[in-house]
């Protein structure tokens, strides 16, 4: 229950740190690191959830969120490299 | 409350917390950009709660469609029109009150609902019984979700997948043939 409680607290308060970083964050690229950066946060979250209730079964899901989370990156940075996201191969060159 | 419970009741109120905060982020920002990364923000935290409720499944897709695709299309929209918000011309009053109101009533309705996890509700006891028992001996499929999923609404689910199967493949051809003119266009150009 300590350790549930201890994990809890440094989570939340990593948690509140992002979430400050994105509100305020000047530039686009603290948002994008900031997004990523809560998006393993959650995975922590649900590992540790998994973990504590004694239900491993978490993991996968956790697992899943990473993708997610990758992918989800990398689009948003193709996308700001690009500006567009059907066409991304043929205007790379002119931007 | 069982230690494990009252851990989980904390994690609930902190991921509130942080989804009313995230919340009012997303209406006090002005720079659009921020506002869509704030929005993945806020599904992620919607996911996670929807995992302390078990509803995992719930939580795949609001992680999929919330974090990942509404993103990238939001994106495209902001890439299509502007990227800061136009100060707004009438007052926010009317629109509070309306959703105080609204918020109120759903509130004033939660009140009927049985408690969290009650064992005698008629979720549980109407057709879940049903369900516990004869699924193993129906199906043989272990999970009884999937056995509801894939074997007793089996026609149910194959027709959602396709459905979903031609969009994805109409999606597809309309913005892989674009691209491809464009591609022969513009290697026509430099010839």
């Amino acid at each position: 229950m300590a350790m549930l409680l201890a994990i809890t607290a440094a989570l939340f308060v990593a948690v509140l740190l992002v979430l400050i970083r994105l509100f305020a964050g000047p530039t686009l690229y603290d948002r994008v690191l900031a997004v990523n950066t809560f998006g393993t946060l959650t995975v922590l979250l649900l590992s540790a959830l998994g973990f504590v209730t004694e239900r491993p079964d978490f993991l996968d899901i956790a697992m899943l969120y990473a993708l997610i989370n990758f992918v989800s990156t990398i689009a948003i940075l193709k996308f700001f490299r690009y500006r567009a996201l059907g066409r991304a191969t043929a205007s790379g060159e002119d931007v | 409350m069982s230690p494990g419970l009252v851990g989980i009741a904390i994690i609930d109120i902190l991921l509130f917390t942080f989804l009313v905060v995230t919340a009012i982020a997303i209406l006090r920002l002005r720079n659009l950009f921020g506002v869509v990364m704030l929005a993945g923000v806020f599904s992620l935290l919607s996911a996670a709660l929807f995992v302390t409720l078990d509803a995992v499944d719930v939580a795949f897709t609001e992680a999929a469609v919330g974090a990942g695709i509404s993103t990238v299309l939001m994106l495209g929209t902001i890439a299509l029109t502007f990227r800061e918000e136009k100060k707004p011309s009438h007052s926010a009053l009317l629109p509070i009150l309306v959703c105080a109101v609204a918020g109120a009533a759903l509130i004033y309705g939660t009140r009927d609902m049985p408690a969290f996890g009650a064992p005698d509700t008629p979720v549980q006891t109407h057709v879940a019984p049903d369900y516990i028992a004869r699924t193993p001996v129906e199906t043989g499929v272990p999970n009884i979700v999937t056995a509801v999923l894939a074997s007793y609404r089996g026609y149910d689910t194959l027709g959602e997948t396709a459905v979903i199967f031609t969009a994805a493949i109409a999606v597809l051809l309309l913005l892989g043939a674009s691209g491809k003119r464009r591609e022969s266009k513009d290697s026509e150009g430099k010839e």
